[in-house]
């Protein structure tokens, strides 16, 4: 039986392997994917202390060297449950089960979809979620945008740059965003406000090749593109652990900052934990604080 | 071992012309998920000679990726015999990656 099993290797839940290492435990990491989390997106870290500048890969990599230097134990295999066993819990992932004394929930968020059909399988195939990411596939091709927060306004700025014309897709007349990107928008030659609108259907052979947006006065407009980028938010990844912790309205994990949730043993930490600011420096510190409670409550049984 | 990095006047060779199964990993240096794929890829490639993995530059190779419908990296396109066999868009773990290669 491992004493804490951290399920999520990013920031978060990396930082609570090295204190519950530092700490002589038996610490087991779940990763669904590859370490280091949302921040391996981010070029340019400039406001972590003492990393006047880091990229975000070679922030994950020192990190994940740090934590299988200390002994850790990783697994690349996604949790789909945590089960209260009282003294024990045990996580089932998709492959196997595991049982611990403590178990750390650092699973983050992940985008949003727009919940329309054939989305999965055209991620790749004109479907993105990450404008700076595949953006410059798009170069003098039509994109959409679909959103209306400062990740969708910001994403369309960067499109504008690069593709022969940006459609802006928004369910409503005006924007979350800051006003002064929506300007900068609206200054654009290229670019194409669709309010009131949503993203009904995909058109698609191999690629992507159109996308069908119903209005609210219930008008439907075919829109030729060759790339689609959604923003419409992130949500964060708790929901195949509701029976163990208590989630909010939006699924974030409710823990105060001590991140104990209604489980005894059962922690939260990073950013599917209810919280104001959502950072790197405060992720890392919700491991730390995490581990350091995970380690106080084993001592207690 | 890096990866091969395969260009347009070796593709056909190298990958197409292959006796056994190419994955190629079309990636870029500036693809946050591609940098933290690569020890996994380069693992896998040092781990059987049943199959190679190459890497291709979508920077500098933009060409093969538009040849092969890349718009989204990273992108590992499975080849065999010549013939596309499948593809993976996006981070994977290990475990995927074997069964992958395997199929």
């Amino acid at each position: 039986m491992y004493d804490v099993i951290i399920v999520g290797g990013g920031p978060a839940g990396l930082t609570a392997a090295i204190y519950a290492r530092r700490a002589s435990k038996e610490v087991l990491v779940l990763e669904a994917m590859n370490c280091g989390g949302q921040i391996i997106n981010t070029p340019d870290i400039e406001n972590y202390p003492t990393a006047d500048h880091i990229s975000g890969v070679e922030f994950a990599t020192k990190l994940q060297n740090q934590v299988t230097n200390l002994g850790t134990e990783i697994r690349y295999e996604r949790a789909v449950e945590v089960r209260d066993l009282g003294d024990a819990k045990e996580v089932v992932t998709q492959t196997g089960s595991y049982t611990g004394k403590t178990v750390i929930l650092a699973t983050g968020s992940e985008n949003r979809k727009l919940g329309v059909e054939d989305e999965d399988r055209l991620v790749g195939r004109g479907v993105s979620y990450c404008a700076t990411c595949d953006g410059n596939f798009y170069r003098n091709k039509t994109v959409a945008v679909v959103g209306g927060g400062n990740t969708a306004l910001e994403d369309a700025l960067y499109l504008a740059d690069l593709a022969a014309k940006v459609y802006l897709i928004h369910r409503r007349d005006t924007f979350r965003g800051e006003d002064t990107t929506v300007r900068q928008l609206s200054q654009r030659d290229n670019v194409e406000f669709v309010y009131n609108s949503n993203v009904t259907k995909l058109n698609a052979e191999k690629r992507l090749v159109s996308i069908e947006v119903t209005n609210k006065d219930g008008s439907v407009r075919d829109i030729p593109v060759n790339g689609l980028f959604v923003a419409v938010g992130r949500i964060p990844e708790n929901q195949n652990f509701a029976s163990v912790v208590e989630l909010d309205a939006s699924g974030y994990a409710v823990a105060a900052e001590n991140c104990r949730t209604k489980t005894p043993g059962v922690f939260v930490a990073g950013d599917n934990r209810v919280k104001d600011v959502r950072q790197l420096v405060t992720a890392t510190a919700d491991g730390a604080v995490a581990a350091t409670e995970a380690v106080k409550y084993i001592n207690t049984l | 071992m890096a990866l091969q990095e395969i260009t347009v006047a070796n593709f056909e060779q190298e990958v197409l012309k292959a006796d056994k199964p190419v994955l190629v990993d079309f990636n870029a240096d500036w693809c946050g998920p591609c940098q933290m794929l690569k020890p996994t890829l380069h693992e896998l490639a040092d781990a059987s000679d049943a199959y190679k993995i190459v890497s291709v530059n979508v920077d500098d190779e933009s060409e093969l990726a538009e040849e092969y419908d890349v718009f989204s990296i990273p992108c590992l396109v499975l080849f065999k015999d010549g013939k596309e066999a499948g593809r993976k868009v996006g981070a994977q773990p290990r475990p995927v990656l074997e069964a992958f290669l395997k199929g």
